[in-house]
């Protein structure tokens, strides 16, 4: 998609590199669990969400090369930066590591991936910038793993929706506790948790359910980031959904405004209306944008007018999946250039406190 | 607002106590009442593991002065609702403990001894009122076989599910359900309910009511993605499903959902002949209760018509917490001729009451 | 204390014990006459909600919380909570907890001549 704002510093928010194999992180991997990856016959942790035939899971183009499509960072510096005039993009590696049991298991891949991500990816371009992955079946290994990485090109913390239990609950706690400290936002992304069933109601039979249902999962994440008071106590977090759909989200304040006004007693420490805590904490990327085939200005304005702020929105092409129709693009039409300029990387370069520096901007 | 005649279509009886169903059982299930009784998912013999807001999730006001439970004396149900509002015609959806039994066949005489109750103390008594099939439907031969035996009476207008079920219910081994509900030419309901085998999200069991109860709506999506991509509705064209309790304002998002990615992924459902909001406008249908409040009051009757003018049929949900009163549920100005259709004639189409 | 309106004859003094209550109909108007224990307080009795007959909700305490986990519980017996939706009144004021400035209930001043509670309306 071309920009077709001049001057905006562009960021893509969510753009998924992938590993090519299992034993691209054994450099980064203590001797002890490579020789456990072998000698059990582990055959990595591409994730089951996105089937590697699906059309959604890679766009025409995207499948260069042996390893999966996103695997090669100078296919996706080619595909994400240099083909839009992207000024930054943010990597969201979705390689399953957070869905083992094991939690010593899981904090030393994740630690691993994230060392590889540093190596490969953010020492291969400075433009682009990583988020950081971690187990949550030990928070206080993530917690720790997040004050080892923030900076350094690590902007943000990714975590599964399908976590093993609702993620406003307080043993995950160091987790934002850590984040605020950093000073990076939480993105939350669908896939794969391997702890629940994919839908509130059991498994699922098919891969168009799970995908559809992967807003709903980001739906009962919000609700319990909230109930349970994670902004109360973490008033700097920020909490960013990833690949959620967006346009669900003024149903999911209403109901949840109307509940609280008869059922506040019950979480207390939510003193105001919870699409109040909602807009001063969350954000969310555009794409997917669950909206009509034909969006006009008529439905922007309303859509904007129920969200509360377009500073929720960030731009974002999630490559390499493959989304049906041009909504997030028509939405970008649809704005304001202020307000374009907002969506497109305003609101992202301040959340990631990325550099605004103009003369490092390539021409698009 | 004023309204002409009113369907509730969605009112709850109660039996006040396991041994009011004794009359209905038979030897062995009275036994088996007295030996060990209800097993269900919940950890407790009463109650839930989420309070509700109030006692039996009731309006404080309506506990009968005669006693027993909220919406358990018709007399009172009369004076607070049935008399007190136009109402032309109430759908009982009566939510004993029969569905969540883990003994098939207890759970099965439980419902079908329910269904009895409710021909001979509800139906047969105000012909105002309908009733729900109340079915085991974890074990779907035997709802089958009870929608079969209870829809001999005409009073019967729905068959009734609660939407955290142990699997989607698109699923093949809930089929035998919607043939028995096409079969009896019974729309199917889903009824907001909280004893689930498994956690209410797909995320785990969270800690609040309050997360719970906006939680349904999350759950009711679920069964619809369900119902839709594993093909429910093309195999059974004149099934009709009813929510309720689930809200409806997410139905716009979802259907804009559900068609990109049928457009992007049809090719893995090859059988389904319609795109997703086909089905969504044609077989689905809501009712009204919790009522939506968009924060912009104005909001509401945009919506509706983007949801679809025949998809939403009013309910109070008496004698519950969140009562919706017929007259000030909507907070803004509805059409008149929209108005009719919801508090009206969108359920007697559904329900095929004479208009 | 002088109170403006109508004064009404609603109770003799000791009949409302200390957190009971009393419904009277003043003129087609229901009215709920609350004794806090340091005085008398009367609310018209519809919840400005959805029109539910609010006074015969449950009394309960002030809930607040400084911080997730900790629970100040305070004022029990002053806040009513509407017996359909549950939103909660402080009977002092007559003000909402969700929205004190925008949701009320009609609130008349209580007096005493030292035999009878008068409300004035």
């Amino acid at each position: 998609m071309g920009t077709g704002t001049a001057g905006t510093a562009v960021v893509d928010c969510d753009v998924h590199n992938a590993v090519p194999r299992l034993s691209a992180l054994f450099p980064f991997l203590p001797d002890s669990w490579v020789d456990y990856c072998r000698e059990t016959g582990v055959e990595g942790f591409d994730p089951a969400f996105y089937p590697p035939g699906a059309p959604l899971s890679a766009r025409p183009g995207s499948r260069v090369g042996d390893g999966p499509p996103g695997s090669d960072p100078d296919v996706v510096r080619a595909h994400v930066l240099d083909a839009t005039g992207a000024r930054w993009a943010v990597l969201n590696c979705l390689y399953a590591v957070h869905a083992l049991h094991n939690p010593d298991w899981a904090a030393s891949m994740a630690g691993a991936l994230n060392e590889w991500q540093a190596v490969h990816w953010l020492a291969a371009d400075p433009r682009f910038r990583a988020s950081i992955v971690v187990s949550l079946r030990d928070p206080h290994a993530a917690a720790e793993e997040i004050g080892r990485r923030a900076g350094n090109g690590f902007v943000q913390v990714l975590l599964p929706a399908s976590a093993p239990a609702p993620l406003g609950q307080r043993s995950f706690w160091p987790v934002y506790a850590a984040a605020e400290a950093a000073g990076v936002p939480v993105a939350v992304h669908p896939g794969v948790g391997g702890a629940n069933p994919l839908s509130p109601v059991g498994w699922p039979a098919h891969h168009v359910e799970d995908y559809a249902g992967a807003a709903l999962t980001l739906q009962s994440q919000l609700t319990s980031l909230v109930a349970e008071g994670v902004f109360a106590a973490y008033p700097g977090l920020r909490v960013v959904l990833l690949e959620s759909g967006v346009t669900w989200l003024p149903s999911l304040m209403w109901r949840f405004d109307k509940n609280w006004k008869a059922l506040r007693r019950e979480v207390p420490w939510v003193d105001r209306p919870p699409s109040q805590v909602i807009r001063e904490h969350v954000l969310l990327s555009t794409t997917p944008l669950d909206a009509p085939p034909a969006l006009d200005r008529a439905w922007v304005d309303r859509f904007l007018t129920q969200l509360g702020t377009v500073r929720m929105l960030l731009h974002a092409g999630d490559y390499p999946h493959w989304h049906h129709g041009t909504a997030p693009a028509a939405l970008l039409e649809q704005l304001s250039p202020a307000e374009r300029e907002l969506v497109l990387g305003g609101n992202a370069t301040r959340l990631y406190g990325l550099p605004e520096e103009a003369g490092c901007r390539p021409v698009a | 607002m004023q309204t002409g005649g009113l369907i509730d279509c969605d009112v709850h009886n109660a039996v006040s106590a396991d041994a009011e169903l004794l009359p209905y059982l038979s030897a062995r299930w009275r036994r088996h009442m007295e030996l060990v009784g209800s097993r269900t998912f919940s950890p407790f013999t009463k109650g839930y593991a989420y309070p509700k807001a109030a006692r039996f999730a009731s309006r404080r006001d309506a506990w009968p002065p005669g006693g027993g439970l909220p919406g358990s004396d018709l007399e009172f149900m009369r004076v607070q609702l049935l008399d007190a509002y136009p109402v032309e015609r109430a759908v009982l959806n009566c939510l004993f403990r029969a569905p969540e039994q883990r003994h098939d066949a207890y759970g099965a005489a439980l419902a079908a001894a329910v269904n009895d109750w409710q021909v001979e103390h509800w139906l047969e008594r105000d012909d105002r009122l309908r009733a729900s099939v109340t079915v085991p439907f974890e074990f779907p031969d035997l709802a089958a076989s009870e929608i079969d035996r209870a829809s001999a009476h005409p009073g019967f207008v729905q068959v009734l599910l609660y939407p955290r079920t142990m699997a989607p219910l698109g699923g093949r081994r809930y089929w035998p359900i919607y043939e028995a509900a096409c079969r009896a030419g019974l729309p199917v309901a889903v009824h907001a309910a909280s004893t689930t085998a498994g956690p209410t999200t797909a995320t785990g069991w969270p800690s609040y009511y309050i997360e719970d109860h906006t939680g349904l709506a999350v759950a009711f999506q679920a069964q619809v993605i369900s119902l839709i991509f594993n093909g429910v509705f093309d195999r059974f064209p004149e099934l009709r499903v009813v929510l309720s309790e689930g809200g409806f304002a997410w139905v716009p998002a979802l259907a804009h959902r559900l068609d990109a990615l049928h457009a992007r992924l049809g090719e893995e459902v090859p059988d389904l002949r319609h795109a997703p909001s086909h089905y969504l406008r044609t077989h689905i249908r809501i009712t009204t209760q919790p009522m939506e409040e968009p924060e912009r009051p104005g909001d509401l009757v945009p919506l509706i018509r983007e949801v679809g003018a025949d998809l939403l049929m009013f309910s109070t949900d008496y004698p519950h917490w969140d009562f919706d009163d017929p007259y000030r549920a909507f907070r803004t100005r509805v059409p008149a001729d929209l108005h009719q259709r919801i508090m009206h004639d969108n359920a007697c189409a559904t329900y095929r009451f004479a208009a | 204390m002088t109170a403006p309106g109508r004064a009404v004859v609603v109770a003799v003094v000791g009949e409302i014990p200390a957190g009971g209550r009393k419904i009277v109909d003043i003129d087609g108007r229901s009215v709920g006459v609350f004794n806090l224990g340091d005085g008398f307080v009367a609310l018209r009795n519809t919840c400005p909600h959805e029109g539910a007959p609010l006074c015969e909700g449950v009394l309960s305490g002030a809930l607040t919380s400084p911080t997730p986990g900790v629970y100040h519980y305070e004022r029990r017996g002053e806040i009513l909570r509407c017996p359909w939706h549950q939103w909660e009144f402080d009977l002092r004021t007559g003000r909402s907890w969700v929205d004190p400035d925008r949701v009320r209930v009609r609130h008349y001043p209580v007096t005493s001549d030292g035999r009878h509670v008068i409300v004035h309306v």
